[in-house]
């Protein structure tokens, strides 16, 4: 009743093709926008904030980022923790040796490594494809956490392999504060989402999707394969890789290799797939579901009152966390953002639907 | 040249338990398409299952008689794979036929995660230990070649020669057997296999039950050297490269892959890896598969990928 789009014309080309053409989806994003950046921080508890919003926005990033290679592009990689270290270390390293640089710029120059290695590590995708390329990606991730935990300059001869970040500032504020690290990393992800999203709708999405739909008659009908895959590579490690940035600098503070191992790559993987591969909202409802299961997992017996040990409740968490996988998957193989088109195309025609 | 050779054995026989853990891949995708994440959870499953019921069957059945309790506890633990591979097929194959590789990888992964939390709240999370009476003392052979000879270490080799057993006797199996062609006939095609009349659920629990055999030997092998811990879990990974440099459909291939990868990681840590630092026997694997793969995209031995458009 609410949900419809009667009497919305269209009378050009560029209304036909915005993001949002129905009214009511602009409305709801504004006020959704309205609320994050506004109501959020001024009513949020700081435990909240730091332990699961800012998590939540910046893993939603990084899935944003995966999407687009795994989703858009159809290759797929298990080395995402790998562009996240990248980009991490790298700005930090800039920050080290070059201490007047502003942070915005060591998060632009953070990403910008991560896809240097991205595209090195991406090149192989041109001969090897599918589960091959799958294994293949777990090369770069086994080699940049070794070379992060073995090579001393990287981590600048710091004695214990750990790296930590000096106070942050932007533009002579300094983030001290949990609202104010929220509204930093909220900016960046609303700005780096936009842009993927209009990335993919626009024609280099397209060359993506065709790639991954069939690449043999995409290059017959003169797609680059190798332009398309190398810049996927790209796009998507300079996502993670700004990803990364923020998950040092902003939500770990100090951070070891072990931060962006092979468990965050399969983390990320299950964010996208569960969420909806090939689709930038579905990255966000993945990363809800991946960062919320585990603390609603671990508060349930707390609320019932069940005294468990420690480790026991790990266990339990790790049996209860892959047995929802393995449902969510046989229950919805698309993911949850198949599952809101659904429920908004019966929005669409409630309450007549005939 | 002693040590060299050293080293080559050393290697050799690493590559053969590689192999053990590649044929589990191997195995499973062949027959159903599905490559299976959760083999190295398989693997700590059947390794903590072995190494607590040895310990608890005596106890519970009151005699003291290491080899029986060994015996019995292999047979529990062999029956706890097949269990496990019924259930895998009953609740989780079977609602994921013709869903894409990426979907079934994540659900191996999902299958994983659930076997890790469940193994350790059944048989506990220290480090148990497995003892089936392997050989400890290295012995010394060809000293009459070399100055010095060679010593190799008999528990190594005890394991090599069970690893070719297991791998020859699987061979046999599928060559010879009316399951074993209905395995290959799967692996070739689901569709004209299903319509000759195999029942593909059968065989998915069949195959589902060899790999976990071939977990469950390579858990006690790896458990007796090494201990039962939940790293066993990563060995998996280790296992990983063998595969894709043999090519995920191919026994022979994963046989190959072991003993190539198991010699290059030894020989590349003991010559390349005081020049960078060491500890690069983890990815060094990985990128010499990765350079194979490079040559050859569909492995050593695997199909070739034909496109059509």
């Amino acid at each position: 009743m609410l949900y419809r789009e009667n009497g919305q014309f269209k009378t050009s080309y560029l209304a036909d093709q915005q993001i949002f053409p129905i009214l009511q989806d602009r409305v709801v994003m504004a006020l959704l926008l309205a609320v994050a950046f506004i109501a959020v921080p001024l009513l949020a508890s700081d435990y909240f904030l730091r332990a699961i919003l800012i998590p939540f926005l910046i893993l939603s990033l990084a899935a944003v980022g995966l999407n687009v290679l795994v989703g858009y592009c159809g290759q797929i990689s298990l080395g995402t923790g790998a562009f996240m270290a990248v980009g991490a270390y790298a700005a930090w390293n800039f920050g080290v040796r070059i201490p007047a640089m502003p942070l915005l710029l060591q998060i632009v120059l953070g990403g910008l490594c991560a896809t240097a290695v991205g595209v090195v590590f991406g090149i192989p995708s041109l001969r090897i494809r599918g589960l091959y390329l799958a294994v293949a990606t777990l090369a770069a991730q086994f080699f940049v956490d070794w070379a992060f935990l073995r090579i001393p300059y990287f981590t600048n001869y710091s004695p214990s392999g750990s790296v930590s970040v000096p106070p942050l500032e932007v533009f002579g504020v300094p983030l001290q504060s949990s609202a104010q690290r929220y509204l930093f990393v909220l900016a960046v992800v609303a700005v780096f989402t936009l842009a993927a999203k209009n990335l993919v709708r626009g024609a280099m999405g397209r060359q993506w999707m065709a790639i991954r739909d069939m690449d043999v008659a995409a290059s017959v009908i003169g797609i680059r394969p190798m332009y398309a895959k190398l810049t996927a590579f790209a796009v998507s490690s300079f996502i993670v890789g700004v990803a990364g940035v923020l998950w040092g600098f902003i939500h770990l503070g100090a951070w070891e290799p072990l931060a962006f191992d092979l468990a965050r790559s399969f983390q990320l993987l299950f964010m996208v797939i569960i969420g909806g591969l090939g689709s930038i909202l579905g990255s966000f409802f993945g990363a809800a579901f991946i960062v919320l299961l585990p603390v609603l997992l671990s508060n349930i017996p707390r609320m019932f009152g069940l005294p468990l040990a420690v480790d026991t409740a790990s266990h339990i968490e790790h049996m209860v966390f892959g047995a929802l996988i393995v449902f969510f998957l046989i229950a919805e193989p698309h993911g949850l953002a198949r599952l809101w088109s659904i429920a908004k195309e019966k929005l669409r025609i409630w309450p007549f639907p005939h | 040249m002693g040590f060299f050779l050293e080293t080559l054995f050393g290697g050799l026989m690493s590559g053969m338990l590689y192999a053990l853990i590649g044929l589990g891949f191997v195995l499973i995708f062949k027959a159903s398409g599905v490559f299976n994440f959760a083999q190295g959870a398989m693997v700590l499953v059947a390794a903590l299952s072995m190494a607590r019921f040895s310990e608890w069957i005596p106890r519970w059945l009151g005699f003291d008689n290491p080899v029986l309790a060994n015996v019995l506890a292999f047979i529990v633990s062999a029956a706890l794979m097949v269990a496990l591979a019924r259930a895998v097929e009953r609740l989780v194959l079977r609602h994921l036929v013709n869903q894409e590789a990426t979907t079934l990888l994540m659900a191996t992964l999902g299958i994983s995660y659930f076997l890790d939390g469940a193994g350790q709240i059944a048989f506990g999370s220290s480090v148990y230990s497995i003892n089936v009476g392997m050989p400890k003392d290295p012995a010394l052979v060809l000293d009459k070649l070399f100055e010095g000879g060679l010593l190799l270490n008999l528990e190594d080799l005890t394991a090599a020669v069970i690893a070719a057993l297991l791998v020859a006797a699987l061979a046999l199996f599928f060559q010879y057997t009316g399951t074993g062609r209905a395995l290959r006939a799967v692996a070739d095609d689901h569709q004209a296999a299903q319509s000759v009349g195999i029942p593909l659920n059968r065989i998915w629990v069949v195959v589902w039950s060899v790999a976990g055999l071939v977990a469950l030997v390579a858990g006690v092998i790896w458990g007796s050297k090494f201990g039962v811990q939940f790293t066993l879990s990563t060995a998996a990974l280790r296992a990983l490269p063998v595969v894709i440099l043999g090519g995920l459909t191919s026994i022979p291939g994963a046989i190959l892959g072991g003993l190539i990868i198991g010699v290059g990681e030894k020989l590349s840590e003991v010559y390349l890896g005081p020049l960078v630092g060491g500890g690069i026997e983890i990815w060094f694997a990985y990128v010499l598969a990765l350079g194979f793969l490079l040559f050859r995209p569909q492995g050593l031995f695997g199909e070739k990928i034909i496109d059509r458009v």
